[in-house]
C-alpha cells in the first residue's frame, strides 16, 4: 500500500513524530510505500539540523534525515509554517534577506499542496498529531 | 510553489473536519489557508464544523482587538473556490446558544448521530 504521513507536532515534546517514525519504518519493513512526509504546524522543526538532543535521547531529526537518505522518502516543511517559526532552506534565506539556514539534510521546504497531492495520490494519508 | 496545477486527474472525496475556536490556536487559520491552497486541485470538498468550531463561522467577530487576523470573512468567498459544502453539527451549535441566523455563510445541519457517516463517506480526512 502507498501511505502518506503528516506529522502535526514538533519533536520531544509529544510522541507524534517518534510514532510517525516508527510507524514509517514498519511500513517500509513490511513492503509498503512511504511516498510522502509532510510536516505541518510545529512539525516543521523536526526539520532543523541545529537539533542537539542529550546524547543518551534518540535523535529525532537525524533519524528522518537517514529515512530520506536511505529509503528515498520525501520529507517536506510547510513553507507557510517554517517561516513563522525561523526554518529556513537556502533559497528562503536569500529571499528573505537572513543570515542563516538551519534546514537538515533530505527535508525539503514547499507548500501546503503538497499535502493535498499525496492525499489524492496515496492509498491512505495517516495523521500524527493534533 | 503553492499555486501549483494538479493534473493527475484522480478526483477524491476530501473533509476538513473544524473542531477548535477561531482564535487561541492557528489551526482554524491553517484549515481556511488549506482549503484555499487545495481548491486548485478539483477534489471533491467538504468543510464540517463541530464542537468549538462552529464558532469559527460566528458573524461579527472582532479579533482586531488582539491584533488576530479577521479571516472570518472569508468563508464567505469559500463559494468561489467551489467549496460549497458546508456542514455544522446541530448539538455543537445549540450547545453554544448558536442558531443557523448567527452564522457568516449557509450551511447544512448535520445530527451528531449522522457525522461518523459523513466522515467515513470520505476519501481523506483533515483534521484542524
Amino acid at each position: 500500500m502507498k501511505f502518506a504521513i503528516l506529522v502535526n507536532e514538533g519533536p520531544y515534546q509529544h510522541q507524534a513524530s517518534d510514532s510517525a517514525y516508527q510507524f514509517s519504518v514498519a511500513a517500509l519493513e513490511a513492503g509498503h510505500e512511504i511516498s510522502r512526509v509532510f510536516f505541518y504546524h510545529d512539525g516543521v522543526n523536526n526539520g532543523s539540523r541545529l537539533t542537539t538532543p542529550p546524547q543518551d535521547d534518540r535523535h529525532i531529526q537525524k533519524r528522518w534525515s537517514a529515512l530520506a537518505a536511505d529509503k528515498g522518502v520525501d520529507l517536506v516543511l510547510c513553507v507557510a509554517a517554517c517561516q513563522r517559526r525561523g526554518l529556513v532552506d537556502e533559497g528562503e534565506m536569500k529571499r528573505n534577506g537572513k543570515d542563516a539556514s538551519n534546514i537538515a539534510e533530505g527535508f525539503r521546504i514547499s507548500g501546503l499542496g503538497q499535502l493535498i497531492e499525496a492525499g489524492i495520490e496515496s492509498d491512505r494519508l495517516i495523521t500524527f498529531g493534533d | 510553489m503553492e499555486d501549483e496545477e494538479y493534473t493527475g486527474g484522480i478526483e477524491k472525496k476530501i473533509i476538513y473536519v473544524n473542531r477548535r475556536a477561531p482564535h487561541g490556536t492557528v489551526y482554524a487559520l491553517e484549515s481556511l489557508e488549506t482549503v484555499l491552497i487545495g481548491a486548485a486541485f478539483d477534489q471533491d470538498v467538504t468543510m464540517l464544523f463541530l464542537d468549538d468550531g462552529v464558532f469559527q463561522l460566528k458573524k461579527d467577530q472582532a479579533p482586531e482587538a488582539l491584533e488576530f487576523k479577521n479571516f472570518s470573512k472569508t468563508y464567505r468567498a469559500l463559494e468561489m473556490y467551489d467549496v460549497e459544502k458546508l456542514f455544522v453539527e446541530q448539538e455543537s451549535l445549540a450547545e453554544r446558544g448558536l442558531a443557523q441566523d448567527d452564522l457568516v455563510v449557509d450551511v447544512e445541519l448535520v445530527a451528531r448521530k449522522d457525522v461518523g457517516a459523513l466522515i467515513n463517506d470520505q476519501d481523506v480526512v483533515l483534521s484542524f
